[in-house]
């Protein structure tokens, strides 16, 4: 009977997420996100073993094939010292998401539980301080803060890193404490609260598990925006160094080159374009399929 | 012999808000025996889910005393005591908002348990069993979400976690005024029975007159944050003294010709419940009552008691109760 009982149970999941599988493929561009993000995650993951050549993402100098345009060999051509630009994309990928997926590590726990917090003692003190403060960073815009922290500190990815943290938790305490702020007054936190649960309990256990979905969707779109950051900073110099293949990087080596040479620009700039889409469109099709689900 | 489980003596509860402070509950006085179930009955806005979300410690009085079982609980919430919390328990009117959409059924109703400590790990899935047997519902249930299961099964779920905690005090807050009238009898019949089963003390707060007449001891009616009449079930539908009571009790919808003959003589109901941030003076009821006098649109009246057990707040009645005492006075 118990066990019976937990198989219909778990068949019931396996059903509910069919249905929201089947409500997503519905949206064709959330299938080419979904697609893209799933290409690049693995052409970045297997980079050694897919890159034509892996050797090219370091320090390698080939003059004899140098600037060469794309060809068979060279699907999308060479730079100026010889290097393959389809390795280095692939390698560049790495950093990209790298860069967005510590980023978000970083920012989304913070930023969640003092949203969650502000938001349940909305009206009292412990909001005004953690919003307030949450103001307070939200007005200096990223990139600038970013900009500002590499050039003082020594320019790298690191640096970087912590810089775009920095920035981007208060969206996450901003997203949350709209919804924690309404959830509190729903009747179940309201039952939680007669029958004596813990503050633990209700923040974590009762209001957090409603503001999955709207942070999911946000972390996706994010990806897509930390990313560009991450090639915004590569771009200026300030993010990814030479010669490991940043995509921004990439960009700002090849620009001077232009137009003459254009494929060593071209290529890696599409492949900051297909992850920042891609990111996004994923982002979309989560949104628009949460929105029909939470009826 | 019943004693008071609960007295609730001149309780205030205001909101500021920004167009001025609402009286939700202005003064609000009445007492429940142990065992009985005492039906709150009023208009939209007249505050009695203000006095069941203040009873239960959702609000903080602003004034006035609450004692429950000799112990004074109109204090600050988070100081109310666990077993006080226990003892004290709520089922809200819409079910659809009252149980967690994210938390399993089992859940919802291993919460109580093991917030009181009530059974130790191994018991508490043979006390869900328990609770949802005492409801009525199939024991696989534990496993379904909230959304899966319809609204009367959700309310015999708000219902189980009401009694999780063996509390002794229930506070019924419109149990069945989100569900189909099919549903709403199973779900009174349930409580009447778990009532009895389990020696439960109900306030039953509802808009549903002519269901009080069958399930409640006594009725209290609310009119604008204020109690108007108190009495016991036969006798306030037998003998209805506030011209409110006889303008709600006229507009009870009946069937047959001799229920008509039953109802007090028809009262048209004039106007609409007056906001509560904007008191008339006096009575105020006065705007909208048939038998309005100048004295009641500048002096509110007490409460007065008229017969045993039998309280209202009216000028009518107030006049009576003084002309009765002085003719005493000269025996």
């Amino acid at each position: 009977m118990e066990r019976s009982a937990h198989a219909t149970f778990w068949s019931r999941k396996l059903e509910g997420f069919g249905r929201g599988w089947y409500k997503f493929s519905r949206n064709p561009l959330s299938i080419i996100g979904l697609i893209a993000v799933l290409l690049v995650s693995f052409l970045a993951t297997f980079a050694p073993f897919v890159a034509p050549y892996p050797k090219h993402a370091g320090v390698f100098v080939n003059f004899a094939e140098a600037s060469q345009p794309p060809s068979l060999r060279h699907l999308f051509g060479t730079d100026v010292v010889g290097r393959d630009i389809l390795s280095r994309i692939f390698f560049g990928f790495r950093f990209s998401l790298m860069l967005g997926v510590v980023v978000l590590t970083l920012v989304v726990p913070p930023g969640v539980i003092l949203g969650l917090t502000a938001g349940y003692f909305k009206g009292t003190w412990i909001d005004t301080v953690i919003m307030r403060i949450t103001d307070i960073f939200v007005a200096v815009p990223p990139l600038i803060l970013a900009l500002a922290i590499c050039s003082v500190l020594s320019p790298n990815i690191f640096h970087a890193m912590i810089a775009v943290s920095l920035m981007w938790w208060p969206w996450y305490t901003r997203l949350v404490y709209g919804l924690s702020s309404s959830l509190r007054n729903e009747f179940f936190v309201q039952a939680a609260e007669v029958t004596g649960a813990s503050r633990l309990h209700i923040l974590f256990k009762e209001i957090l598990p409603n503001c999955l979905s709207p942070i999911f969707t946000k972390m996706s779109l994010d990806m897509g925006w930390v990313i560009l950051i991450g090639a915004s900073l590569s771009f200026v110099g300030l993010g990814v160094q030479p010669p490991k293949p940043g995509l921004g990087t990439m960009v700002a080596d090849g620009r001077i080159y232009m137009p003459d040479q254009w494929w060593i620009t071209v290529f890696p700039a599409f492949a900051i374009m297909l992850v920042v889409l891609g990111f996004n469109l994923l982002g979309d099709g989560l949104r628009d399929l949460f929105a029909v689900e939470e009826v | 012999m019943t004693e008071e489980i609960l007295t609730v003596k001149d309780l205030k509860k205001y909101f500021l808000t920004s167009r001025g402070t609402v009286k939700a509950v202005d003064g609000v006085t009445f007492s429940i025996k142990e065992g009985e179930m005492l039906g709150l009955v009023g208009e939209s806005g007249s505050g009695k889910s203000t006095v069941a979300y203040t009873l239960v410690g959702i609000y903080q009085p602003t004034a006035g005393e609450i004692t429950f079982k000799g112990q004074d609980i109109g204090k600050d919430f988070s100081k109310r005591l666990k077993p006080l919390k226990k003892d004290i328990q709520i089922v809200f009117q819409d079910p659809g908002s009252s149980l967690n959409p994210r938390r399993s059924i089992k859940q919802i109703l291993e919460l109580p348990l093991k917030v009181h400590h009530i059974s130790s790990n191994k018991g508490i899935i043979e006390q869900v069993a328990k609770l949802l047997e005492m409801v009525e519902l199939p024991l696989d249930y534990q496993y379904k979400y909230p959304q899966a299961i319809g609204g009367g099964e959700k309310q015999m779920v708000a219902v189980a976690r009401a009694l999780a905690t063996n509390p002794s005090f229930v506070v019924l807050d419109e149990p069945t005024s989100a569900l189909d009238v099919s549903v709403q009898a199973k779900i009174i019949n349930l409580l009447m029975r778990l009532q009895q089963r389990l020696n439960l003390t109900y306030l039953f707060i509802t808009h549903d007159l002519s269901l009080m007449r069958n399930v409640a001891t006594r009725v209290a009616i609310m009119y604008l944050g204020k109690m108007c009449e108190v009495a016991c079930t036969s006798e306030f539908f037998q003998n209805p003294l506030h011209p409110y009571t006889q303008m709600l009790l006229s507009s009870i919808p009946v069937v047959s010709d001799e229920e008509e003959m039953l109802k007090p003589k028809k009262i048209l109901s004039r106007g609409e419940i007056p906001s509560p941030v904007n008191v008339p003076p006096g009575c105020s009821f006065h705007l909208r009552c048939p038998e309005g006098m100048e004295l009641c649109s500048q002096v509110d009246p007490g409460m007065v008691e008229v017969g045993e057990e039998h309280t209202v707040r009216c000028h009518l009645f107030q006049g009576a109760k003084i002309a009765a005492s002085t003719s005493q006075g000269e025996e």
